[in-house]
């Protein structure tokens, strides 16, 4: 059948719409249709660490899910708010920062430090985005894409917090089990949490400020104090990342206010799916890994995942999720016209 | 007076880093965040026909302008004419076509400090006592004469016109049968090339150095939002403003500064008016 007399047509499979009701109590095949992405996800995480084989992949497995964080906060910022911030490394360095002082300076230990990092960070970076949230589309992008590079700047030209050395001497989690279960359970809970948050009626406001703002603002609602509040969440969230970063890797730095921070999570957000939040997962899971085992040969990894983001943005650019949702849950087929 | 010499050579060069920023987005409104990478592969190519092919320098400058032309030009057709109108899209495709550019060049090899271009003239000269070398009078030189240049071409010019047309009302353009496409792309190319005569204006003041590619994207974003961007007199007057405060912060403060005055910059101009000093868009359109 030549294209020209067909189109394709997509329908939900059956299962999908029984599944979708009270139906999907009455046998084991439907139950395991809903269930099973879903387990297979949380075993997956749970088992992730287990099933590296030394410490060093261990050691990889807790950077994506580090990274995952600060990708899913974005996705959320983007696709549930929409503010598009190019300043994942802004999160990151500010939390880190805020741990490695809180350790240093006052000697908290890090079971401590992490939720204060991500509390304090994300009042600090509220507060200073706070005077950019009337901007729109690129003005907030590039205004988000500066702050890192000023803050590096200006720890840098201040010399304060160690100046170029960064913080050392940082606590490490207590071990390796710790440390690797914390960042995975982050995960799971970020992940849960942001998809149960979007649909309750304050995630309903966030997506209605993304889609006409002045509708929003003539029924009386206060977006400012709404894009504030979103700012908070995604960015207490990057913090905290952050916060586990800096624990991590037992030291803080100018270089966590690098761009590396604001593009793999785009770049990985992209790719896995933007606006399903598991697709920022998805896309650190395979670019964290690759770009790892690319660590040979040096700068090409960051040539490597600019060509497929640029790639997936023309040719994908609803990401990897959004497809295997689909063949999920609907099927395709040629109908005459 | 020092500050008064300086002040202007800064401020000039900034102003030719910015320039080509400023046109592809006044044109196409496409924020070409690959225009750092663009300057710095146009010093390779100068680089490589000069020194590596032995061709005589003012052709290899003319030779590399056109590449960088050609590249500009096919970077459009290519990639960013699919995602054109989607303003993250198109931040995050010419990013990354930036980093893919200059991250390539790293990897390729091109570091460390051997990579210098020659000066147009040798020698300085004294003026109100502050001695300045000769290529820095040049650059000043053309770099006024390629702004006087590019208002006579954009309004005396049928493509000149067209542009500007473009830049007005694409749709009123597009009606009156200026192929906006090929208008944008022939935008993207003047761009690409005008961050090619920034470089080898400025380049052989330094090494060519991948960094410089950062830096130059950071500056040029700098001066455009400081003069409203896709106004592109504007971004010749906050080159001035930026260059001179520039300036002054090394002389009164110290040279790690400079860096924080151009993002400060950035930062307090969206703040306070994002449609910069001489921005001519509504306010509507870019906050609440």
């Amino acid at each position: 059948m030549s294209s020209q007399h067909a189109r394709k047509e997509r329908i939900d499979r059956g299962i999908k719409v029984r599944s979708d009701g009270l139906y999907a109590l009455m046998s084991l095949r439907e139950l395991s249709y809903l269930t099973l992405p879903r387990f297979i996800l949380i075993a997956g995480m749970m088992l992730l660490p287990v099933l590296m084989p030394d410490m060093y992949w261990q050691r990889v497995i807790s950077i994506v899910c580090i990274y995952t964080i600060l990708a899913i906060s974005f996705d959320f910022l983007a696709h549930y708010v929409g503010l598009v911030s190019l300043g994942g490394a802004f999160f990151i360095g500010t939390g880190g920062y805020t741990a490695g002082i809180l350790n240093t300076y006052f000697g908290l230990p890090p079971i401590l430090t992490v939720p204060l990092a991500a509390i304090i960070g994300g009042l600090i970076c509220t507060l200073m985005l706070l005077p950019c949230l009337p901007l729109k589309g690129v003005y907030f992008a590039i205004i988000t894409l500066m702050y890192p590079l000023f803050m590096a700047r200006i720890i840098e030209a201040f010399d304060i917090f160690g100046g170029t050395d960064g913080l050392i001497g940082i606590d490490n989690f207590s071990s390796a089990f710790v440390e690797q279960y914390l960042v995975v359970a982050m995960v799971l809970m970020f992940l849960s949490g942001i998809r149960r948050f979007v649909t309750t009626d304050m995630g309903l406001i966030f997506t209605a400020i993304m889609d006409n703002d002045q509708a929003v603002k003539a029924s009386g609602i206060n977006i400012a104090k709404y894009k504030a509040l979103a700012v908070f969440i995604a960015s207490a969230m990057g913090c905290m990342a952050g916060a586990c970063l800096t624990h991590i890797y037992m030291w803080t730095g100018i270089s966590q206010f690098a761009l590396d921070f604001s593009i793999l999570p785009i770049a990985a957000t992209v790719i896995g799916g933007s606006g399903t939040l598991i697709g920022p997962l998805l896309g650190c899971l395979i670019l964290v890994p690759v770009s790892e085992l690319l660590r040979d040969f040096g700068t090409l990894r960051i040539v490597f995942y600019a060509s497929i983001l640029v790639g997936f943005i023309l040719f994908r650019s609803d990401g990897i999720m959004v497809f295997g949702q689909r063949k999920y849950e609907q099927f395709e087929r040629w109908t005459k016209i | 007076m020092e500050i008064l010499v300086y002040g202007t050579i800064n401020s000039v060069s900034l102003a030719l880093m910015g320039l080509g920023f400023a046109m592809v987005y006044g044109i196409s409104r496409v924020p070409n965040f690959a225009h750092g990478a663009l300057y710095v592969i146009c010093g390779f190519v100068t680089w490589t026909l000069f020194q590596k092919l032995g061709l005589p320098y003012f052709i290899a400058i003319i030779l590399s302008l056109g590449v960088n032309g050609v590249l500009g030009m096919l970077m459009y057709r290519f990639v960013l004419i699919r995602v054109r109108g989607m303003n993250i899209s198109e931040i995050i495709a010419s990013y990354a076509i930036g980093l893919i550019i200059l991250e390539g060049l790293r990897f390729g090899g091109f570091r460390g400090m051997t990579y210098t271009l020659p000066v147009f003239m040798e020698g300085s000269l004294m003026i109100g006592g502050v001695p300045v070398d000769y290529h820095r009078i040049v650059m000043t030189i053309i770099g006024i004469l390629l702004v006087a240049g590019l208002w006579l071409f954009t309004h005396h010019t049928r493509i000149g016109l067209a542009l500007q047309g473009m830049a007005q009302d694409e749709r009123a353009a597009l009606m009156l049968g200026i192929d906006s496409d090929f208008m944008a792309m022939l935008a993207m190319g003047f761009g690409a090339v005008l961050a090619g005569v920034a470089a080898t204006l400025i380049m052989p003041l330094g090494n060519i150095v991948v960094e410089s590619g950062y830096h130059v994207l950071i500056m040029s974003i700098a001066v455009c939002i400081v003069g409203g961007l896709g106004s592109w007199m504007g971004a010749f007057f906050a080159a001035f403003i930026i260059g001179f405060a520039q300036i002054l912060t090394v002389v009164y403060i110290g040279s790690h500064f400079q860096m924080v005055v151009a993002i400060l910059a950035i930062i307090l101009t969206l703040i306070l008016k994002p449609s910069g000093l001489f921005g001519q868009q509504k306010e509507l359109e870019e906050r609440v």
